[in-house]
């Protein structure tokens, strides 16, 4: 039974009062710039102000998506996001699974704490050391030329290789630190289903592969349907930090060019469009795979 | 977890090889990056050319790059802001969490349901960069460090963790407290957050890391170098190759300038910044690592 309003007052006003700052910050700073998306289907002008500003309807969505650079950017998002899927998805789980085969506690408790030291240095850094590593006299290209005789370029200029340098920096930075939340959950299967197993003749590899993994399937969902919510967003940060005129080919992807056209270029109603298309894209891919993981697997963010 | 370790799967001898050494070489990636910044920012600048960068072991034992980067006065000001935002933020956050998740967890607390959708959504759905940045100068709130603490004191996440913590706190107790007459202030100081300590400590920790991390707000909302957090300093000398801030004020007079190639002086300066702001941390988080561990679960549950 709900309480009423007045009776809830009477009681709990001070916990009303406290709820009061929270409220107000989330109302101001994540709610008025939704209301700020319509500068979208407006001609914003600064000195107008976003309701005086002049409607276009969706004259921003056209122009954007019918430029030639609509097309590059979509590739590039979809590319790297897929990639950065498909290799930096399952890297943690398999950092996990090959942990869980280890029995000496010391060994295991070391190579986890060695994993997560990525995580904790911070992103501008690894960039930089990124940056010193993969330059022209970089100790990478110092490598390649030693072992495989690779004539040194200046790597990071390399537009080719750009999607794999972000993903594999990323890869390196987080794969420790995401492993945890598997690892945690593998802790919580039955150790009988392994004994059992193991008297029916089942070997290593093949009880990781029926027991250990289908133990971990509704942690591996929710933490892909999450993944998939942010399937345009993905590693804007890390781009914006190593990218350049001669790497934008591959490496522009909607977060970068918001970045560059609406903060340092000033479109501010063009850039909003972009931006709104993107999270409403997510959005819609969250809800889509979240249906689907509830209706396959049972297991669903909400 | 015991009877595992001798009972179950006694599996093959090489299997048991091949995953000791994937973890071996795994951890050996992990380390080298920093293990090479460490051994060429220490190293005889000369040898770094000879050998392209690329050192198993340190040449000799030189700190000229560390007095350059300790004299840069730029760093200092970066820790200290850092510093005050860290504290700052992490308090104001802290306090907005308690104080939202307190009455979200009240038993049939009237309207708790919408304002805790109103709460979620935000996770979900956002007004994006342009939006966020143009309130944020309509408020004048450009070049004010107060951007980097107040919008940042509701953390949707956090909240929902505390809350939950608060929930799963034995209701016997809650019900004992305010039959002896404890009111909201009371019940939340009193008796829930001096039972919630681990999970407080685990909140703190991650926003404290979030702030030192931060480069992206204050890159676009704080243009003055008096204002600028350490990343915003290691972002010009790591990232924009800004040669005057990577060298300081007082290093031309160095006679590390005298004998080689600027490029790789600048190369062993920025190596030594890394390790200037990059290791103290890394001697903390083994420590604190149970917290951030237990943290991650304590997120995974609510999921």
């Amino acid at each position: 039974m709900t309480y009423s309003f007045r009776r809830s007052m009477k009681q709990h006003w001070k916990a009303y009062c406290m709820l009061l700052p929270g409220l107000v910050i989330l109302i101001l700073f994540s709610y008025v710039p939704m209301y700020g998306l319509i500068i979208a289907f407006k001609n914003y002008s600064p000195i107008k102000g976003i309701l005086g500003s002049k409607w276009v309807g969706l004259r921003h969505f056209s122009r954007f998506f019918l430029s030639s650079t609509f097309p590059q950017l979509l590739r590039n998002t979809v590319f790297l996001s897929l990639y950065s899927i498909v290799v930096g998805f399952p890297a943690p789980i398999l950092l996990a699974l090959v942990l869980n085969e280890v029995r000496r506690v010391m060994f295991k408790k070391t190579v986890q704490t060695i994993s997560y030291m990525p995580y904790f240095i911070s992103t501008v850094v690894v960039c930089g050391i990124v940056k010193a590593f993969l330059a022209y006299d970089g100790v990478v290209n110092t490598i390649l030329n030693t072992l495989f005789g690779i004539q040194p370029s200046s790597i990071l200029s390399n537009a080719k290789l750009f999607r794999s340098v972000i993903v594999w920096t990323q890869v390196w930075q987080y794969t420790g630190w995401d492993s945890i939340i598997y690892i945690a959950s593998l802790s919580g299967i039955d150790q009988q289903l392994y004994e059992s197993a193991r008297i029916d003749g089942c070997s290593r590899l093949r009880q990781a592969w029926h027991i250990t993994l289908p133990g971990i399937i509704p942690t591996i969902t929710i933490l892909l349907v999450l993944r998939l919510g942010s399937f345009l967003s993905v590693s804007t940060d890390t781009i914006l930090l190593l990218y350049g005129p001669m790497t934008y080919e591959t490496g522009d992807v909607f977060g970068t060019y918001v970045y560059r056209l609406g903060i340092k270029g000033g479109q501010y109603d063009l850039t909003t469009a972009v931006g709104l298309a993107e999270t409403t894209v997510n959005f819609a891919l969250v809800i889509l795979f979240n249906t689907l993981s509830r209706k396959i697997t049972g297991t669903s963010l909400w | 977890m015991k009877n595992r370790k001798n009972s179950i799967r006694e599996g093959s001898c090489i299997a048991d090889i091949a995953i000791y050494l994937f973890l071996v070489i795994l951890s050996v990636i992990f380390i080298y990056p920093l293990y090479e910044v460490i051994v060429c920012s220490v190293s005889d600048v000369n040898a770094v050319v000879i050998h392209n960068s690329f050192l198993m072991w340190p040449v000799g034992f030189h700190l000229e790059a560390y007095k350059m980067v300790l004299s840069n006065k730029n760093i200092w000001i970066g820790f200290r802001n850092t510093m005050l935002y860290m504290a700052l933020g992490t308090t104001f956050q802290y306090i907005v969490t308690v104080f939202t998740a307190y009455p979200l967890s009240i038993r049939d607390l009237w309207g708790k349901k919408a304002i805790l959708i109103i709460f979620t959504v935000t996770m979900y759905f956002s007004g994006g960069l342009i939006p966020y940045f143009l309130l944020i100068n309509s408020l004048g709130m450009y070049n004010s460090i107060w951007v980097l603490i107040i919008p940042l004191g509701v953390n949707v996440y956090n909240m929902i963790i505390m809350r939950t913590q608060f929930l799963n706190l034995p209701a016997e107790l809650k019900e004992a407290a305010e039959i002896d007459g404890a009111g909201d202030i009371t019940m939340l100081f009193k008796i829930l957050i001096p039972l919630s300590g681990a999970v407080s400590a685990v909140l703190v920790l991650f926003t404290a890391v979030s702030y030192w991390n931060m480069w992206f707000d204050p890159m676009i909302f704080l243009t003055e170098r008096k204002l600028y957090p350490i990343q915003s300093v290691l972002r010009e000398i790591l990232i924009d190759d800004s040669s005057v801030q990577a060298a300081g004020a007082g290093a031309m007079n160095s006679k590390l300038l005298h004998n080689v190639d600027t490029a790789a002086v600048q190369k062993l300066i920025k190596y030594a910044n890394i390790v200037v702001t990059t290791v103290p941390i890394l001697c903390i988080y083994p420590f604190a690592q149970k917290y951030f561990v237990k943290g991650v679960m304590v997120g995974s549950l609510k999921g």
